[in-house]
């Protein structure tokens, strides 16, 4: 077991800048976390989480695809990817890491999309446990310890220092060369950090949610359910929320015609836009009342019907901060669960 | 005041005079309110609230709840600045008046729990109000901080506490609130040369998401398909492909809301980046006072708009030479 | 499939035949003078032409024909438009193959057929018909029931009536009486259950919906269980490979689990479509 005193921190960092690069949270106005790229003289943001989720490492806002040029009646493809390089990512909280795995079963499954498995390729995840969660915080609702997150490796933060644990081959690799930096430690330490981190997570208020009438095969139960009505009605249809989520995957593709070339690229998306179904022909869903419902089914019941159970949600409470007019994943599985015959 | 909006409307629910009342919905925590829409005295009960967090401006959802065929009049309580946003839409004639029963009610300024959370407070739980002060209970005990402090920027620089259109009013009609804040960051902005105005806006603009919150939360934007999701506009876009197309964006729906916005600096609290939007439309609020004349959208259901009335008078378009391109 | 699902292949449009008024036929090959790749039918792919968009067509061309791709494609939109823009000789770019494709080679095989289909949706379908034409021993009875708007939106008239005829039951319907027309007259629905076809056979249905709604209803009057009815779907589709969620009804993604489903499946999902 390895530790790193707060103090040396930048000197890790420092040294894990050699080897790759190396992205970390930074502070911006009104406690706004943004992961920047490390440099001398960075400063470690100490927010709970970034304002946007780490998936733009790997599923970035826009991707360019494909490219053509047009000569003389003739088309040309260009590959726009160039190598990746290897890169490091400091500071992914526990909800943060487990999204990554929710990604890799989409992005991951046969066909694999090749530009994502790419960047996971050269990515690592560098993830820190919590030590002060939030109130939005409900990842342990989804089984997902933030004591202990997942990742290449973990750091488990005792408010000192850091307990440093691979969890990977690549992630051993990487702490065995940068050991210089390490201190070596018992996992005493880290189970009593880990204990302190736990006993705050059992007090959160929305730390358990009543998930059973959601999951795999309830897509009968929930669909036709009145209650969608109410919740979505004051739902102005911006993609605040699927912008800020870490599971959030869906995209479009677009070209974009620059004059010399065109660029074909992919780009977030959201199924609360209204033209998200939209086609020549007509549009399946014509009200914001389906789009909504959408978002929500694909979460709790579409994904883990698709992949063995597990939810399409992390608990990283980004959309209960986010959204407009305050209506989130929380209060919608709280209105469903509930028997009522409301209409 | 709580107490006193739900008896009003249930007073006009049990008068018929109403069939429905738009208004806010207590959530999980002090802050995540809900805009909804309540049809009965028990719902009223159970879920309606009315204090410092109830930021969001009702106005734009009246497009659509005032033209609901045989759904009858609905009540709607108005803050001194959506009422302004409400008066634009009435002359625009995108609301339906006489569906909508509207109320005034008083505003002392709304808090923004980011401000809170930007006192280094976390883990809120619940907040009380006590005289001056909040009282907030967190996960680590309990913190104190100033009402003042939390406030949303746009309260501290609040131009009006004066309703503009409204059917009642409860409480005492306030008064407007003089300019003299208000366009201090414009001002600040304008002093600087154009390439630093130039950096801070793309420096801004960079961290946008394209999320449209600003757009779909707007009462000024009430198109019923934007420019910017239309396809045959030929500007149709969902992301940007370069840096230049997210400043596009936002500049395009400056000028698109120009002489219309009211002000109600909705657009900078939905934003998840918290892009200081409302200062690009405040810019045009204070350009269109310096050369028109004093100018309020939403003032009044009709009047002319000085950017869509011709006087001779107007100045000429090589006032933007003269002014120095500021 | 090409594992670089998002690169396209170029492909050379050798042949555009009119249809209809808006419906084209353009057959595809590519650079090297080659079938751009194999596929089974009732599979999709994404045709487009770079910076004006992608979309997902079936292919209509059989499995059996060696030599090149066709789409029939209707103008209804954009990209659509364009398309029926191009000339011989001009380029697009194709990927695929897409999706689930009728089960012909196991499900459908020594099945009585019955084909039914309105307006374009004749496209998705004539894969399949030509398909079992070519292995024609493979199959039973064959009837095919397909109407359009009027005898001028009636897709490869030419070939139904002349080839399709000899070894298949051919039943055309238009909506409304024509000077040039001796054939029946009414909706697809109407006709479907005036036939009463034969219920031992697996009907193939494809069409606007509102044409699939009632047929499918007649149908099941009739005495057809959902297992015994098949169809295909359209949805809007960006990536053609389950991920990038346009396409998503309940847990299924039309572009990788169908577009092909038989009706029972369909039953099971939630009903946006």
């Amino acid at each position: 077991m390895k530790y790193l005193p707060t103090a040396r921190l930048d000197r890790f960092l420092e040294d894990a800048a050699k080897l790759r690069k190396i992205y970390v949270p930074v502070d911006g106005e009104q406690n706004r976390a943004a992961y920047r790229l490390w440099m001398p003289g960075t400063v470690v943001s100490k927010a709970l989480n970034t304002t946007r989720s780490a998936k733009d490492f790997f599923f970035p806002q826009t991707e360019n695809l494909v490219g053509f040029r047009r000569t003389e009646k003739k088309l040309e493809i260009v590959d726009p990817r160039r190598e990746t390089e290897d890169f490091a990512v400091f500071g992914v909280r526990a909800c943060d890491a487990r999204s990554f795995s929710i990604l890799d079963k989409v992005f991951l499954s046969d066909p694999a999309d090749t530009y994502y498995a790419n960047r996971r390729a050269h990515g690592l995840v560098l993830s820190v446990s919590c030590r002060r969660p939030a109130e939005t915080c409900f990842c342990t609702a989804f089984g997902i310890d933030p004591s202990a997150p997942e990742g290449d490796v973990t750091f488990t933060d005792d408010g000192e220092g850091y307990y440093v644990r691979a969890n990977s081959e690549k992630g051993e690799a990487f702490l065995e060369s940068l050991s210089g930096v390490f201190d070596e430690a018992d996992e005493a330490g880290e189970k009593e950090a880990r204990a302190q981190t736990k006993r705050i997570a059992d007090r959160l208020p929305l730390g358990t949610l009543p998930l059973e009438k959601f999951g795999g095969g309830k897509t009968k139960d929930l669909f036709d359910r009145p209650e969608w009505s109410s919740l979505s009605e004051s739902c102005i249809g911006c993609g605040t929320c699927t912008f800020v989520c870490p599971t959030c995957q869906c995209y479009d593709i677009r070209d974009f015609d620059t004059g010399r070339e065109v660029r074909r690229f992919r780009c977030w998306d959201s199924c609360m836009y209204s033209d998200f179904t939209k086609m020549a022909g007509g549009n399946p869903r014509l009200t914001q009342k389906e789009r909504f419902r959408q978002r929500f089914m694909h979460k709790l019941v579409y994904f883990p019907e698709n992949n063995g159970g597990e939810f399409g949600c992390v608990g990283c409470g980004r959309c209960l901060r986010a959204c407009p007019i305050g209506m989130n994943i929380v209060k919608v599985l709280k209105t469903l669960a509930e028997d009522g015959n409301e209409s | 005041m709580q107490e006193r909006l739900k008896a009003r409307a249930r007073e006009l629910l049990g008068d018929g005079v109403v069939t429905r009342v738009l208004g806010w919905k207590k959530g999980e925590f002090s802050y995540d309110i809900t805009p909804a829409v309540f049809e009965s005295a028990e719902e009223l009960e159970r879920d309606f609230v009315f204090d410092g967090f109830c930021g969001a401006n009702l106005s734009k959802y009246l497009i659509q709840e005032a033209s609901k065929p045989g759904k009858g009049k609905i009540l709607v309580f108005l803050k001194p600045c959506d009422s302004y946003s409400y008066g634009e839409l009435l002359k625009e004639h995108r609301i339906a008046k006489e569906n909508v029963y509207a109320v005034g009610i008083p505003c002392e300024g709304m808090a923004d729990a980011d401000r809170i959370r930007a006192r280094g407070i976390d883990g809120i739980l619940g907040i009380e109000h006590e005289g001056e002060d909040f009282l907030v209970h967190t996960l680590y005990g309990d913190e104190r901080v100033s009402v003042k402090e939390a406030l949303a920027e746009r309260c501290l620089s609040c131009k009006s506490k004066r309703h503009a259109s409204c059917d009642e009013l409860i409480g005492e009609e306030g008064e407007d609130v003089p300019d003299d804040v208000r366009f201090t960051e414009v001002a600040r902005l304008e002093a600087m040369t154009p390439e630093e105005r130039f950096e801070f806006w793309r420096g801004e603009l960079s961290r946008c998401v394209r999320c449209n919150a600003c757009r779909n939360v707007c009462p000024a934007c009430s198109c019923e398909n934007c420019v910017f999701d239309n396809p045959a506009s030929g500007i149709s876009q969902k992301a940007a492909a370069d840096p230049f197309e997210e400043n596009m964006y936002h500049i395009i729906r400056a000028f698109h809301v120009a002489g219309r916005c009211t002000d109600c600096g909705e657009c900078s609290r939905v934003c998840p980046e918290h892009i200081p939007l409302h200062l690009l439309n405040r810019k045009f609020i204070k350009d269109i006072d310096e050369l028109y004349g004093a100018y309020r959208a939403g003032e009044s259901e009709d009047g002319k708009n000085p950017l869509v009335s011709y006087t001779e008078g107007d100045v000429e378009p090589s006032v933007v030479n003269e002014r120095g391109r500021a | 499939m090409n594992p670089e699902t998002m690169l396209p292949a170029i492909c050379t449009v050798t042949e555009i035949r009119t249809d209809t008024p808006d419906v084209k036929t353009f057959r595809v090959v590519s650079r090297d003078g080659k079938k751009p790749f194999e596929h089974l039918p009732g599979q999709c792919a994404m045709v487009s032409l770079p910076g004006i968009g992608e979309a997902m067509f079936s292919v209509t061309s059989s499995p059996t024909d060696l030599e090149w791709l066709e789409f029939s494609i209707k103008k209804c939109g954009h990209l659509t438009e364009w398309l029926h823009m191009l000339e011989p000789g001009m380029e697009v770019t194709v990927r695929g193959p897409y999706g689930r494709p009728f089960p012909v080679d196991d499900e459908l095989l020594h099945k009585n057929l019955l084909f039914i289909a309105g307006g374009i949706g004749l496209a998705p379908l004539r894969s399949v018909i030509r398909y079992v034409r070519a292995k024609r021993e493979n199959y039973g009875n064959v009837e095919i029931i397909y109407g359009a708007r009027s005898k001028a939106d009636l897709v490869d008239y030419d070939e139904i009536t002349t080839e399709w005829t000899r070894d298949m039951n051919v039943h055309l319907t238009i909506d409304r009486a024509e000077d040039a027309w001796d054939g029946h007259v009414g909706f697809v629905p109407n006709y479907v259950k005036e036939l009463s076809p034969s219920l031992d056979s697996v009907a193939l249905v494809c069409g606007p919906p509102i044409m699939i709604k009632f047929t499918v209803q007649g149908l099941t009057e009739l005495g057809f269980r959902p297992e015994q009815i098949y169809t295909t779907m359209e949805l809007r589709m960006k990536c053609g490979v389950g991920k990038c969620g346009r396409c998503n009804i309940g847990a299924k993604y039309v572009c990788k689990d169908g577009p092909v489903f038989r009706f029972d499946e369909l039953g099971e999902l939630p009903d946006e479509y």
